[in-house]
């Protein structure tokens, strides 16, 4: 009975250590259903289906074209491909402009008629209506919309989820804004961080130390919506005041704040690591005639090389995931960044900022989950490195 | 040589984040404005309802997080020996936390709200996080077992206690301290979490308080978010906005000063003992 006891208890810790490893498979499995049935998906919006005039040579058009011939910038057919026509455009929203209310009956029962006399007579027509409005007999052509691809997706340079008529599913510019915040933060926070965990693990006494650890330990527990305040109401003005900028939600603040918010995880892993370079290194090179700082640079900070990167990838890892702080300041434009004085926009702030108002299982739903699936490889390459890193240190 | 500059700049950062802050919340807070409901769009009233929903977020998730983590710990480091299995557990664990939040959010949605069908609600939301802090839980408990020195594990196996009963008389009570700590460090993250609640309980205002565990809550770090960036009238509800910041602040400052009065408190008494 009480082997039973014992035994079962042991399986219940057994059970319990397992939990991670399944929540890790969990998360993997339910972002890549959702996100990768994004690529079945035509980026028409609804059950919309795309037509032109029966002579024209266009077989298919890219979600891209697609746009920007509903731009204006495309305005004649021989740009793509077609005939030489001038593209005139028609949407479900034209039916008023195009019919009178009467002629097409109280339940739109002789809209397919009219779609079809009306495509059939104008060449460089262009129309995207309902499949439900497809006529019996229909004298126009179906042209082919490419469903998302993986390729489309990533190299896409355009992010409009809510596109009419067709969504525009192209990361880059996310892509490039998370990881230009990041890298800048890094930039910010490395030199700052490397200083302050020189000075605690070298220099201070052991009284400064007791009082700074604390501190930095609460820094680190402060909430990011706090930091995201902060930088709101402090550094977004001063931005904007410095610079003379219209507004000052930039890559830049959302930088300096993630800079802010790395420098305890930096801060702590690289004194760590310089805390352990044996004291016989250190007192043999001031045996030899070094100062202080010579020790420090050419003896420490070279031993601890390998844990002051481990610090800076993993700072670079928490930059990457910071959600709330980054959406609250960097302004959230959607463009590829060219300077740090431009609003950005970063996965983790795409998603928070729309999964609230993407219809559950639609496919902006879905490009948000393979966002998900995007940030999740970041991620686990930065943590896998890391371990790799401090595996590889532990066994010197 | 010293280096001042590192020193100058830690003082700037660290103390004028948090002094800007308690020098503009302090004259917010007060009894009614953490007693009472939001008024006005925000933009008075307290923030009373969102105080409720933040316990209760923290009551669930650590229910649900702490036996299983430190159950999860003491299998790894005293019934494992160091191999694969264990290794390959503990890589796991640190994938787990270093998974963003966000994405913590993605799947809690997915999951707890659609699959399993909790909805948005206290539920959905304390596994999400629950989830999320499970692997502080068990670091800290894994570096608390590992401190305790082994000639006590070795004692009580020699006066022929079985391993369940070392663990448990022994190990564990010597472990304590640090294991609280923990625990005390994951309730601040807890409180603080803003991207996994958004789409699994978060509500931006409800005039009443959780009735159920299936209810939505309002939450501090939410309620922050929305006051501060999408509300109506963003400046009537500044003041409102330093005051939840800083209570904020305040959780965490007091949970890590419980913190570290728990660890010399427990210490001490096993010193003596």
């Amino acid at each position: 009975m009480k082997k039973l006891i014992n035994n079962l208890i042991q399986g219940l810790f057994l059970i319990s250590s397992t939990v991670t490893t399944l929540t890790v498979l969990l998360i993997v499995f339910f972002l890549l259903r959702e996100g990768i049935s994004l690529f079945n998906e035509s980026p028409l919006e609804g059950e919309n289906i795309l037509a032109v005039h029966s002579k024209n040579k266009v077989k298919t058009v890219s979600a891209e074209q697609i746009k920007n011939i509903f731009d204006r910038k495309i305005t004649h057919w021989s740009e793509i491909g077609g005939s030489n026509d001038s593209i005139i455009l028609f949407t479900s929203q034209d039916f008023d402009t195009y019919f009178d209310a009467d002629e097409l009956g109280s339940k739109f029962e002789h809209l397919p008629r009219k779609i079809d006399s009306l495509i059939n007579s104008t060449p460089g027509i262009i129309a995207v209506f309902s499949k439900k409005y497809i006529p019996p007999h229909f004298r126009g052509k179906l042209v082919e919309v490419p469903d998302v691809s993986l390729s489309s997706f990533m190299s896409g340079r355009e992010w409009f989820p809510t596109a009419h008529p067709a969504v525009q599913l192209g990361v880059l510019p996310l892509v490039l804004g998370t990881l230009w915040v990041s890298l800048i933060a890094i930039l910010i926070a490395l030199p700052i961080g490397l200083a302050t965990s020189i000075y605690m693990a070298e220099v201070a006494s052991i009284r400064m130390r007791n009082l700074l650890k604390p501190v930095i330990e609460l820094l680190a527990g402060i909430p990011s919506v706090v930091y995201g305040f902060f930088g709101l109401i402090i550094i977004v003005p001063m931005i904007q005041d410095i610079f003379n900028l219209p507004v000052g939600e930039t890559a830049l603040a959302g930088s300096i704040v993630l800079a802010i918010m790395a420098l305890p995880t930096i801060i702590t892993v690289s004194e760590d690591a310089l805390r352990n370079t044996p004291r016989a290194m250190k007192e043999a090179s001031l045996a030899l005639g070094a100062n202080r700082w010579q020790t420090i640079r050419r003896v420490v900070i070279p031993y601890s090389i390998s844990g002051i990167s481990a610090a800076a990838i993993l700072g670079i890892g928490r930059a990457i995931g910071e959600t709330m702080a980054v959406l609250m300041v960097t302004g959230n434009a959607a463009i590829i960044p060219h300077t740090i004085l431009q609003p950005v926009r970063t996965i983790p702030a795409t998603i928070a900022a729309e999964l609230g108002e993407a219809p559950n299982g639609g496919i902006h739903y879905k490009a948000l989950f393979a966002l998900g699936c995007i940030l999740f490889v970041l991620t686990l390459i930065i943590n896998l490195w890391v371990e790799y890193i401090s595996r590889s240190r532990k066994n010197r | 040589m010293d280096i001042p500059i590192a020193k100058l700049y830690r003082d700037w950062n660290s103390f004028s984040i948090l002094g800007f802050i308690m020098y503009k919340g302090i004259g917010v807070i007060s009894w009614e404005f953490i007693s009472e409901m939001p008024k006005d769009g925000m933009t008075k009233g307290g923030i009373y309802p969102a105080i409720i929903g933040t316990f209760c977020l923290i009551g669930g998730s650590i229910l649900f997080a702490f036996p299983i983590g430190v159950m999860s710990a003491i299998y790894i480091n005293e019934y494992t020996k160091h191999g694969y299995f264990r290794s390959f557990i503990q890589l796991m664990t640190s994938n787990l936390a270093g998974i963003p939040s966000i994405v913590f959010g993605l799947f809690g949605m997915s999951l707890f709200v659609n699959q399993l069908g909790f909805g948005d609600s206290i539920l959905a939301g304390s596994l999400t996080l629950g989830l999320l802090v499970l692997p502080i839980v068990i670091r800290t408990t894994e570096e608390a077992l590992k401190a305790v020195d082994d000639n006590f594990r070795q004692a009580s196996l020699a006066l022929g206690a079985t391993k369940l009963q070392t663990i448990q008389r022994v190990t564990l009570p010597i472990a304590l301290p640090n294991i609280l700590t923990g625990l005390i460090l994951s309730i601040g993250r807890v409180s603080g979490e803003t991207a996994p609640i958004l789409f699994t309980v978060a509500a931006y205002f409800l005039p009443k308080l959780p009735s159920s565990i299936f209810d939505q809550v309002m939450a501090l770090p939410y309620h922050l978010y929305v006051i501060s960036t999408s509300g109506t009238n963003i400046n009537d509800s500044r003041a409102m906005a330093y005051g939840t910041a800083l209570v904020l602040i305040l959780i965490v400052l007091i949970l890590n000063l419980t913190a570290s009065a728990v660890r010399r408190y427990l210490s001490k008494k096993n010193n003596i003992n």
